[in-house]
């Protein structure tokens, strides 16, 4: 038995997903159907945050996420956080974490991507303890979180810097 | 033709040895292209799952696989019967069953693996085996393991080492100060992100191709053929992405059922371990006790070590027979210890197997050392800096096993450099630093702070006779150098080490790195025991310098001039007193080619009393933790570490960086958080709401003291491997810390709320006991 199709708006193109079994999570659809593999799967319980992406930009492990629950949504993976105009022109966390070493094996890189661009976008300026508390619900196994970490005051830096934010008050 | 370019003496910027390269896999990596092991896909694959013994100890009486057989898109269901090769597999000696047979030793061992055109039906099919176990008695303790009856033909004993070191009457003089100890360490879970997982397609001519996540493409290789029955070169392994490895990828998880279900049903097979069952489908961190006697004068120089070491290999070998000698060789840490007796003794149980994991036996007896020296320097009264630095190993020095250390061994060095180093440490002000964090939040004065130092130490490359080898190949063709070698990058940054190489070698950035795999080079070794920039770097290294050499006598027999007078200079090579300056390209129309194979120097067997030549090259590492505790909570903050390693030469500044904050997260995992909760030989925790591993908010900020810098004679550009040594001296330095704030023995890790809470009533700390 099949749902009815899905129509799903990922990284601002239209998917449609038609042959998915009711039962199947958005992480599975976006990986096994539609070849989006870039959002992982390492605990299927949401512990890890290997798997997060943007749904209606709330921020989701998409391992629990019916992609049932996600039809006519606007979901945002890894995979779309490079500027689409440009294959080759990386966000500035994406830069950000290559510049700091802040990856190893890279398992955990996408989700905490996603993590990291959603914090900056709703805080121009975190602490530390923000900044740790933001990214506490991504696991990952290989850096010990400094170079995230640094990463992360780069991209923020950066993004200042850069005049994106009015970071007076 | 030879090119002629202009003379200009600005180079551009070639990785080289020394600089904070960046990762050649990094763009992929950030941008989700980069294909892991779980991402592999094949139009027309099925994809495969393991059904798993759910005792610890059964009989096999029956197993039915109609049912699931006749499931629609089940392809196929496969037995111990459906084995064409050697029904065992083993790292270190094949006594594992592919599937198991008549007995089952362990929850979670392969009994039956199935193919199918959906995960979901794999799981239905799964449900629909019928096996009938008869649960026997299972062998739990590992103290009972020896005089128990054998579970398994090689018997309960899998490796005893009884090491004697020195005058055996050392310690009868009346005169010397004793301190004894019993410790435990917990069994720690690698918990790497990247689950299990592969895809095997079948060749269509009796062989098959496997892409893998592993740490040993060649030992794999070798084990998988054994299995199916095949020659080596008809089963070729190909290193798929990996999602960190950390020593579990040692030994063979899923490749042999991958095969298995590709060649019968003649299709594509993809397997992916769900997080549950990668608990069960590798290899733990040894369970260990320990006891321990030290001895000392009465002005604090060590005089004797006796330890007891048991560690519980649980059902099969795996690498247990090296783990123990480790253990056993360096179970009194860098420090002169005249005399010496050290039983390491690893026994079978039907408990989970253990095997590799970061640190590789060290861990366990290194907690164990570090502690002992704590409480010899409160038993002597002395500061415990000063009782390490006044035992202190030094080149030139016997270690245990009477070899003597030949290359650097900066033991003082790093110690003074750690425990010196200025603390950054603020107090407990916010909520979320304090013991507790955003949960059960400690209270700002029930907090007591202490501090404390541990070293560490530890062989690099394998050892004790074992043929050590990584072979490479370099070539150069119009200019672009392409090496190959079947070292299992596994997130440690391997493959920027080989820009780097090349770029000092051959002074150019324009570099292919084949993908490693036997189908095209031999065996590289094993991605452990720190020894893959020394062995594999080594072999790169030594390719590229033959490489070079034929190019430049090339250029002196075409220009007649003296090869010494040539060097490379940005992808020219420079020198000629005509001025020319022919390009790598030009020269290179027809490839150059070179392949070594890398061998270190060779190592001894320990004899009978554990004595020999046995290792390489050591290493040596500090760290300093400062933590906060609530006692009566029995919640610990780790609120600062400070290191201090032995590196040879830093190659690469900024993952040199990301070792040594990634090993000590684990090591600050294993003293306070992560433990594999086996009860009745049941995994109690097999997930990651339940076996909990540092997160940002656990961490603390790791402040690099020192990377002292001396160069390792016979390590190619004087690196020691630094992989290992974070995660050695990071635990005891926490559990000291943890002691030093609330004066408990604390002898085991990790350490949890109950020891401290419970410990801390009875001994009146409780602030509840004080009021």
């Amino acid at each position: 038995m099949t749902a009815d199709a899905l129509s799903l708006t990922i990284n601002g193109q239209r998917r449609e997903v038609v042959d998915a079994l009711p039962g199947e999570s958005l992480l599975f659809v976006l990986r096994e159907r539609l070849g989006l593999a870039g959002s992982k799967n390492a605990c299927e319980e949401g512990e890890c945050g290997s798997c997060t992406v943007r749904v209606d930009d709330e921020l989701v492990c998409s391992c629990l996420v019916l992609a049932a629950a996600a039809d006519g949504c606007s979901v945002t993976t890894v995979e779309g956080l490079a500027d689409a105009s440009d294959g080759t022109r990386l966000a500035d966390v994406q830069q950000a974490f290559l510049d700091a070493g802040a990856v190893q094996c890279g398992f955990c890189t996408p989700g905490l991507l996603m993590a990291v661009d959603s914090l900056l976008e709703h805080d121009h300026d975190p602490d530390d303890l923000t900044v740790r508390e933001a990214v506490s619900g991504n696991l990952c196994r290989c850096t010990g979180y400094g170079r995230i970490l640094e990463a992360i005051n780069l991209a923020a830096a950066s993004r200042r810097a850069s005049g994106e934010w009015d970071v007076t008050p | 033709m030879v090119d002629t370019v202009t003379v200009e003496r600005t180079e551009t910027p070639t990785a080289r040895i020394g600089d904070s390269a960046p990762r050649p896999d990094g763009v992929p990596k950030v941008t989700g292209d980069f294909v892991f092991s779980s991402d592999l896909w094949h139009d027309q694959m099925l994809w495969g799952g393991t059904l798993r013994s759910p005792h610890a100890s059964a009989r096999i009486r029956r197993i039915d696989i109609g049912p699931a057989l006749a499931l629609a898109g089940v392809h196929a269901v496969l037995t111990h019967e459906d084995i064409p090769g050697s029904p065992n597999f083993g790292l270190d000696r094949p006594d594992q069953p592919v599937l198991a047979r008549d007995i089952v030793r362990y929850e979670g061992e392969p009994v039956v693996v199935i193919a199918a055109d959906h995960p979901d039906t794999v799981r239905r099919a799964l449900a629909a085996v019928e096996v009938d176990y008869e649960p026997t008695e299972p062998l739990l303790d590992p103290a009972l393991a020896e005089d128990a009856p054998p579970i398994h033909p090689d018997g309960n004993v899998i490796r005893r080492i009884h090491l004697r070191h020195g005058d055996q009457e050392a310690a009868s003089r009346p005169d010397l100060i004793s301190v004894e100890g019993t410790y435990e360490v917990g069994m720690q879970d690698q918990a790497f992100m990247g689950p299990e997982s592969g895809l095997a397609i079948p060749d269509g001519e009796g062989g098959v191709d496997l892409a893998v996540a592993t740490q040993w493409l060649h030992t794999d290789r070798d084990q998988v053929a054994a299995c199916l029955g095949l020659p080596a070169d008809q089963v070729r392994l190909t290193l798929a992405g990996v999602g960190g490895a950390f020593g579990a990828r040692e030994d063979i998880s899923l490749h042999i059922h991958l095969c298995l279900l590709a060649m019968h049903t003649g299709r594509p097979v993809k397997m992916c371990y769900s997080r549950d069952e990668s608990f069960y489908g590798h290899v733990h961190r040894h369970p260990a006790r320990m006891w321990y006697r030290h001895y000392a004068t009465s002005t604090g120089d060590l005089v004797r070590v006796e330890a007891r070491l048991l560690f519980d290999g649980g059902a099969y070998a795996s690498s247990s027979h090296h783990v123990i000698a480790n253990a056993t060789c360096f179970a009194a840490g860098p420090y002169r210890v005249p005399s010496a007796d050290v039983e390491g003794v690893v026994v079978r149980t039907d408990n989970p197997p253990c095997g590799a994991m970061r640190g590789f036996g060290a861990v366990q007896t290194c907690f164990a050392h570090e502690a002992q020296m704590d409480r010899l320097a409160a038993a002597l009264e002395m500061d415990p800096v000063a009782l390490r630095r006044q035992n202190a190993l030094a080149p030139g020095d016997v270690i245990l096993t009477g070899q003597r250390i030949t290359g650097t061994l900066p033991v003082v060095e790093v110690l003074d450099a750690c425990a010196g180093h200025p603390s950054a440490a603020g107090g407990p002000n916010e909520p979320m630093s304090r013991p507790g964090g955003a949960g059960r939040t400690a209270d700002v004065e029930h907090i007591v702070r202490g501090e404390a130092v541990a070293l560490g130490f530890k062989n690099l490359m394998f050892s004790e006779g074992f043929d050590d080898s990584s072979e490479a190949r370099c070539v150069i063709h119009r200019g672009s150098v392409t090496v190959t070698t079947a070292c299992a990058e596994v997130g440690q940054g391997f493959v920027t080490l080989v820009q780097q190489i090349v770029g000092e070698v051959l002074r150019t950035d324009d570099v292919v790195l084949e993908p490693a795999s036997t189908a095209f080079i031999g065996s590289a070794g094993s991605t452990s025991a720190s020894r893959q920039t020394w062995m594999s770097g080594g072999a790169v290294q030594l390719a590229c310098e033959a490489v070079r050499r034929d190019l430049l006598a090339r250029v002196a027999d075409q220009y007649g001039v003296l090869v010494d007078d040539l060097a490379l200079f940005d992808g020219r090579v420079v020198g000629l007193p005509n001025g020319e300056e022919p390009t790598l390209a030009a020269l290179t129309v027809e490839p150059l080619e070179a392949t070594v194979v890398h061998q270190h120097a060779p190592t001894l067997p320990l004899d009978d009393r554990g004595q020999g030549d046995a290792h390489v090259s050591f290493a040596v590492s500090a760290h300093r933790a400062i933590v906060d505790v609530d006692p009566d909570l029995g919640l610990v903050k780790v609120v600062e570490l400070t290191t201090a390693q032995d590196v040879g030469r830093i190659l690469n500044p900024l993952q040199a960086l990301g070792q040594l904050e990634g090993g000590a997260a684990q090591g600050v995992g294993l003293a306070v958080m992560e433990e594999v909760k086996v009860v009745d030989g049941l995994i109690r925790n097999p997930s990651f709401t339940d076996y909990l591993i540092p997160t940002a908010l656990d961490m603390p900020p790791l402040e690099v003291a020192a990377l002292i810098e001396q160069p390792e004679p016979g390590a190619p550009f004087g690196a020691k491997g630094i992989g290992e040594a974070p995660t050695i001296s990071s635990t005891p330095a926490v559990a000291g810390a943890i002691r030093a704030a609330t004066g408990l023995d604390l002898p085991r890790v990790p350490v949890r709320p109950d020891d401290i809470a419970l410990a801390s009533r009875e001994s009146g700390l409780s602030s509840e006991e004080a009021q």
